[in-house]
């Protein structure tokens, strides 16, 4: 089991929350990470990040004017790390059923559609380790998901598939099949279209 | 069963028009060729057609207007099949295979068009040897499909029970696609030919393209095809071994045949009129002969009074029939009756081949061609008659060749010669034409949609390829594969001897190996043949 790095703090059916263990340390964007929930596992793309104080009301003030480098300000207020927090959100992609024997790791029974339920809160949230991400990837439906996955849905599918690409033996021929994919699902929306490929060409 | 190579799936079309198949994106459209033939596998049968057009489309119009970054060969090889694509479009003409009793009946004309994203493949060689009928050895073919080895069969008993055409502009492969045309149906013996050969071309031997020499069809069979001649000394300095030397006499010109070259020579139709007071006057057989021999002014003028006529059309009259005298195969009497000798050697079925020689103006070609035809179709429509009303043998079916078709079928001629005749009643006398031209535009309508099966090769004129391709279903789409044949070896046929519209590579002509495809036997051989056969016989 690849070790956890974070944990779910607000869980919708197509989305979630987690907050990282590690401070500034949030999985790439674009990246795969998987959830346990029951019987299911949730697959997601991680879809944005950010750190923030850990009460909304107050912001981080400036403190570095005395210090020559970054790391000081961190070693001389070591509160620092306790009282900031780093989030990201993940796209849920699809789930495999009937997961957590391990045996199964091959792709039987990935679905790239929604889960039936949405993560729990404090579900723990794993990174996937290559082999996962090529076994995920093997099948691309789940582009249609992350083509309406909001504003920034074209950086995402663009820096998912990057992701995706180096997992896999031959990347170029990933990456043309994806593409004529997107071709298809952007059919009328040739902006678009070109936007991505240019993203993922290399 | 191997299968053959995935093209696309049909995605629209209607059974008038054609249908259109969007080409699979693995495909390359430069691959794809208009004439090819195509199987498409609907949900209960296969349809059986050819690609007739490609097109290149896209998905979004806006790719045309910003065309997206394709030096990039990555974004090229994404857009290229998705966004955009090649489309075929096929004409489907029949239906193949299937089920049992479809196998059965053979290939059937398309009442329907396949069902939507049915697949559509290239055809395979048995799929086209089922179109076209399996060609057995010995049996006449024209040539192959393009890109492919089986051979289509052109049946030389189906082909001669209608008129055909052979067009192409000049220098396309003609003559030597109705010399093949000829060999078939001599070596089938579907008929018996009579060639009006006005370049010398078809009897003794004939020139290539690049000059070179190729065997025609006395030398290939000797004893099946002889050689008339008109220009005998012609004849003799190429070395031609002629059968019959032909002449003919005054007393066989009839007004009707002067009718016929009112165009080349310039005749008023006042002076054609006059030809028939003058058959009158004189008798039918004696009037060309008296009348050229009047000789003075006074003469004629006089004539002209006692007829009626006006004196200068008399004149000229005379003055142009006069300038029939240079033809030296007219005579006043000849010494032997041409029309009896073909028709001689027609009924012993031997092909007859008339050499024009030197004289390969027209007018002696529509004169004689005209006579003879005339007599000929007389005395074959005489004979059938006969064979209906006393149930005797018919006689033989003949097919007349004639070349430079236009200047007997023109729109103002074809109503009035024997060959608008022969065109238009079909095999009722088993007579039929065997029409070779380079302008078919030239021909009058009503008899270019009487030839049963039309043969043509290259033609650039619009006028030309519209007059072809009349009242054939699916005349759009065959005119864009007829402007793109090859200008060499290759035609478009299409009509009652085949099936559908075929575009064939011909079979070659001209080497030794094709001379001996075609059934000709060396001297050598002949001689070894008749030997072995003496040794089996004691």
């Amino acid at each position: 089991m690849p070790a956890k790095i974070g944990e779910v703090i607000q869980a919708s059916t197509g989305e979630f929350t987690a907050q990282c263990y590690e401070l500034h340390q949030p999985p790439p964007f674009g990246s795969l990470v998987k959830i346990r929930e029951g019987e299911v596992e949730i697959y997601a793309v991680v879809s944005g990040a950010a750190t923030t104080s850990i009460e909304p009301g107050r912001r981080p003030i400036a403190r570095g004017r005395e210090e020559t480098e970054e790391e000081a300000i961190y070693r001389s207020s070591p509160q620092l790390a306790k009282l900031l927090r780093t989030d990201f959100t993940a796209t849920v992609v699809g789930h495999q059923k009937g997961a957590g024997g391990g045996e199964n790791k091959k792709g039987e029974g990935l679905h790239h559609y929604l889960p039936p339920r949405p993560a729990r809160i404090h579900s723990f949230v794993y990174l996937c380790d290559p082999e996962e991400v090529a076994a995920f990837s093997q099948s691309l439906d789940f582009l249609s998901i992350l083509v309406g996955a909001g504003s920034q849905a074209d950086e995402l599918i663009a820096a998912s598939l990057r992701h995706a690409a180096a997992a896999h033996q031959d990347p170029r021929d990933f990456l043309i099949k994806a593409g004529k994919e997107l071709a298809v699902l952007l059919g009328s929306e040739t902006n678009r279209l070109n936007n991505i490929l240019r993203r993922i060409k290399g | 069963m191997m299968e053959e190579r995935r093209l696309g799936i049909i995605v629209s079309g209607s059974l008038t028009k054609g249908v259109e198949a969007r080409l699979d994106s693995a495909m390359s459209i430069e691959d794809i060729a208009v004439g090819r033939y195509v199987t498409i596998e609907g949900e209960k049968r296969r349809f059986f057609g050819m690609i007739t057009d490609v097109t290149l489309d896209a998905s979004d119009p806006r790719l045309m207007t910003a065309p997206p970054d394709v030096s990039d060969p990555f974004i090229a090889e994404v857009l290229s099949g998705t966004s955009t694509f090649g489309r075929l479009h096929v004409l489907p003409s029949l239906t193949i295979g299937g089920d049992a009793l479809s196998l059965l009946e053979g290939p059937q004309p398309m009442k329907t068009v396949p069902t939507h994203f049915s697949v559509v493949r290239e055809a395979s060689e048995q799929d086209v040897a089922r179109v076209f009928g399996l060609v057995e050895e010995k049996q006449f073919y024209i040539g192959t499909p393009l890109d492919m080895e089986t051979k289509v069969r052109l049946n030389p008993a189906e082909l001669v029970k209608r008129s055909n055409g052979i067009f192409g502009k000049s220098g396309t492969g003609k003559t030597f696609l109705a010399r093949l045309i000829l060999i078939g149906i001599m070596q089938e013996g579907a008929a018996v030919n009579l060639v009006f050969d006005m370049h010398s071309e078809y009897g003794w031997e004939g020139t290539s393209e690049e000059g070179r020499k190729v065997k025609a069809l006395k030398q290939l069979f000797p004893s099946k095809v002889a050689v008339f001649a008109l220009d005998e000394e012609g004849a003799r300095r190429r070395k031609v071994s002629t059968d019959f030397v032909v002449e003919i006499g005054y007393d066989e010109i009839e007004p009707e045949d002067i009718a016929m070259l009112r165009e080349t020579l310039t005749l008023t139709d006042a002076a054609v009129q006059a030809t028939y007071r003058l058959a009158r006057r004189f008798g039918e057989r004696k009037w060309l002969e008296s009348f050229l021999a009047l000789e003075s002014r006074e003469e004629i003028n006089e004539l002209a009074q006692s007829l009626g006529e006006h004196e200068a059309t008399m004149a000229a009259l005379h003055r142009r029939l006069d300038s029939l005298r240079r033809l030296r195969f007219l005579v006043p009497q000849a010494r032997d009756n041409a029309i009896q000798r073909i028709l001689e050697y027609l009924d012993r079925g031997i092909n007859v081949v008339l050499e024009f020689g030197r004289y390969t103006d027209y007018t002696a070609y529509i004169l004689v061609a005209n006579l003879l035809t005339r007599r000929i179709h007389a005395q074959y429509r005489e004979r059938m008659e006969r064979a209906m009303g006393e149930d005797i043998a018919k006689p033989r079916p003949l097919v007349i060749s004639i070349e430079e078709a236009h200047r007997f079928l023109s729109h103002e001629l074809a109503g009035q010669t024997i060959f608008g005749t022969i065109a238009r009643e079909m095999r009722k006398y088993n007579v039929t034409l065997l029409v070779i031209d380079q302008r078919p535009s030239g021909i009058d309508e009503e008899v270019m949609s009487q030839l049963g099966t039309k043969i043509t090769c290259l033609l650039d004129n619009e006028r030309d390829i519209d007059s072809v391709l009349t009242g054939v279903s699916g005349k759009s789409e065959l005119k864009a594969v007829l402007a793109k044949l090859d200008t060499k070896q290759q035609a478009l046929i299409f009509g009652h001897a085949v099936p559908m519209p075929v575009v064939v590579r011909t079979r070659e002509y001209g080497s030794p190996q094709s001379y001996k495809e075609l059934g000709f036997r060396e001297a050598l051989e002949l001689k070894k043949q008749a030997e072995e056969d003496k040794d089996l016989w004691g």
